[in-house]
């Protein structure tokens, strides 16, 4: 299990809520995401891909199993894995510069090079001249740009994406996938990305792991890497559309059964 | 503009109209209500004698220990309810038990524990502001994300980083709405405790004045302390706006 890269092994995970029976969400899942690598996680809602996220960041306990990164067993959150939420999950309080800057204050960087930093990133996700709003006058797009600014100014090894583009409008979407993938090639990282949409999991990924409904398990892993090796037309490519197709087949019955469980 | 502020404060004027009017025609007994303008001449006579000013700050002393210590300990109890299910399980059910009770039924029990003096003035005033304090507190931290939280620890914030980083200032918006209430709280139980015993304070004046018959005066005290209570809110609303500017 040494190496670089992150190891998921035999996790499983029980979710006990505070009222009502524990509730198996994952059920020994293993996988191996290589330095640099893009993996998505694909499945329903409620099949634990998330949780999974979570075990991986250090923010719920370990049960059973074990989770490392780079050979070191993860047992909590860290400045090396920096976490995207759905929500952005920014300090409301806090001016887009000062939340870009938090992360780098509790990393102790000299005054002069995290302002210059702060702004080299602001600059990266294209919010210039917002520096002094609040996320309360921006849009989803734009906190999600403000989130990730935060998250990469620190420059963690691993980025955590929980499906970060969720509440995003369509177009909104896709602008913010190429952005994406523009700052990933200018500074590569490996990233793990939950995500319920397809199309997004086999655009962004190198590789998509499909989920199983509750309990979560590995279904299938799908190498989603365009043969040409650029993505530049790949939206456009009869591989791309095969790849949805074969994908959205596999997530299709889990679909069904994660419906079926809630009704 | 112009006509908006006239509108808003014209029917002050008419009540200030009918007070001087009501009295001098006898439609009211003037030994009862004092005409308005006897009343500010007892204010101006107050004000310039002293007793005012003595008695005021003596009140303004116990106000603002009273509600300073509920402001300090009612956060800090609030955020460690929030942040550990063992204070809360002690805690909540003693929140609880008080949460009904009417706060001045408080002040006997301070006198009888604490003697006439400043201490069972400060402490009445602390107890009866330390609820609402200590709820919106409570469901301020409890309110804050979790995903926020976890941001900044994937920041590498520690525990402590996140209750002063995350946590208060999360729980802000809350705390300061549950101060507002404890400020008005506060001026009840402060002339209500000065009222039924004591030597010094504006409630004190009030019931000196009240018994010695001398209605005008007692009159212009009673219209300090709403005008006090109306200032210190409106100061208070203008300071938590300002404070929350972030939020839209």
């Amino acid at each position: 299990m040494a190496g670089s890269g992150i190891v998921f092994g035999a996790v499983t995970h029980t979710y006990r809520p505070l009222r009502g029976r524990p509730v198996l969400a994952l059920d020994g899942v293993s996988l191996e995401v290589k330095e640099r690598e893009f993996v998505a996680l694909l499945g329903p809602s409620g099949c634990g891909k998330s949780t999974l996220l979570y075990l991986l960041g250090g923010f719920l306990p370990i049960e059973s199993g074990s989770i490392t990164v780079n050979s070191k067993p993860v047992t909590q959150p860290g400045p090396d894995r920096g976490i995207v939420f759905q929500n952005y999950s920014l300090f409301p309080w806090k001016t887009v510069k000062q939340n870009v800057l938090y992360g780098l204050e509790k990393q102790r960087m000299p005054k002069a090079e995290r302002e210059r930093r702060a702004q080299e990133l602001i600059e990266l996700v294209h919010l210039k001249g917002f520096e002094d709003s609040y996320p309360s006058q921006l849009s989803g797009g734009m906190k999600q740009r403000v989130a990730i600014a935060r998250t990469l100014a620190i420059d963690p090894e691993t980025l955590l994406m929980d499906e970060p583009f969720g509440a995003l409008d369509a177009q909104t979407r896709t602008l913010m996938h190429e952005e994406l993938l523009a700052i990933m090639q200018r500074s590569p990282k490996t990233v793990v990305f939950v995500t319920h949409d397809v199309r997004e999991a086999v655009y962004l990924a190198d590789r998509v792991a499909v989920m199983t409904a509750r309990p979560g398990r590995i279904k299938e892993i799908v190498d989603t890497r365009p043969a040409s090796g650029s993505r530049a037309n790949y939206l456009q490519a009869p591989e791309f559309t095969a790849k949805v197709d074969y994908l959205w087949n596999l997530v299709r019955d889990e679909a069904i059964r994660a419906q079926e469980d809630h009704g | 503009m112009k006509d908006n502020i006239f509108i808003r404060y014209l029917p002050l004027v008419l009540l200030a109209i009918l007070w001087e009017i009501a009295p001098r025609v006898h439609f009211v007994d003037p030994s009862e209500l004092p005409p308005l303008s006897a009343v500010a001449a007892a204010w101006w006579s107050l004000l310039l004698d002293g007793d005012l000013w003595t008695n005021g700050i003596s009140s303004l002393i116990n106000w603002s220990f009273g509600l300073g210590s509920s402001i300090i300990i009612g956060i800090a109890l609030g955020v460690m309810m929030a942040w550990s299910t063992t204070i809360d399980d002690i805690a909540s059910p003693l929140v609880k038990a008080l949460y009904p009770m009417p706060k001045s039924a408080l002040i006997p029990v301070m006198i009888l524990w604490l003697g006439l003096g400043a201490g069972s003035k400060i402490a009445s005033i602390a107890l009866s502001c330390l609820l609402p304090v200590i709820i919106s507190a409570y469901n301020g931290a409890r309110g804050v994300d979790q995903t926020l939280i976890w941001s900044a620890r994937a920041c590498g914030a520690s525990n402590r980083n996140v209750l002063w980083e995350v946590i208060l200032p999360g729980a802000l918006p809350d705390i300061l709405a549950g101060i507002r209430n404890a400020v008005a709280i506060s001026f009840i139980v402060l002339v209500a405790s000065e009222l039924l015993v004591g030597q010094k304070g504006l409630g004190y004046l009030i019931s000196f004045l009240g018994e010695g018959g001398v209605y005008d005066a007692m009159f212009a005290v009673v219209i300090t302390v709403s005008a006090l209570g109306f200032f210190a809110d409106r100061a208070y609303l203008y300071f938590m706006r300002r404070t929350l500017v972030w939020r839209e």
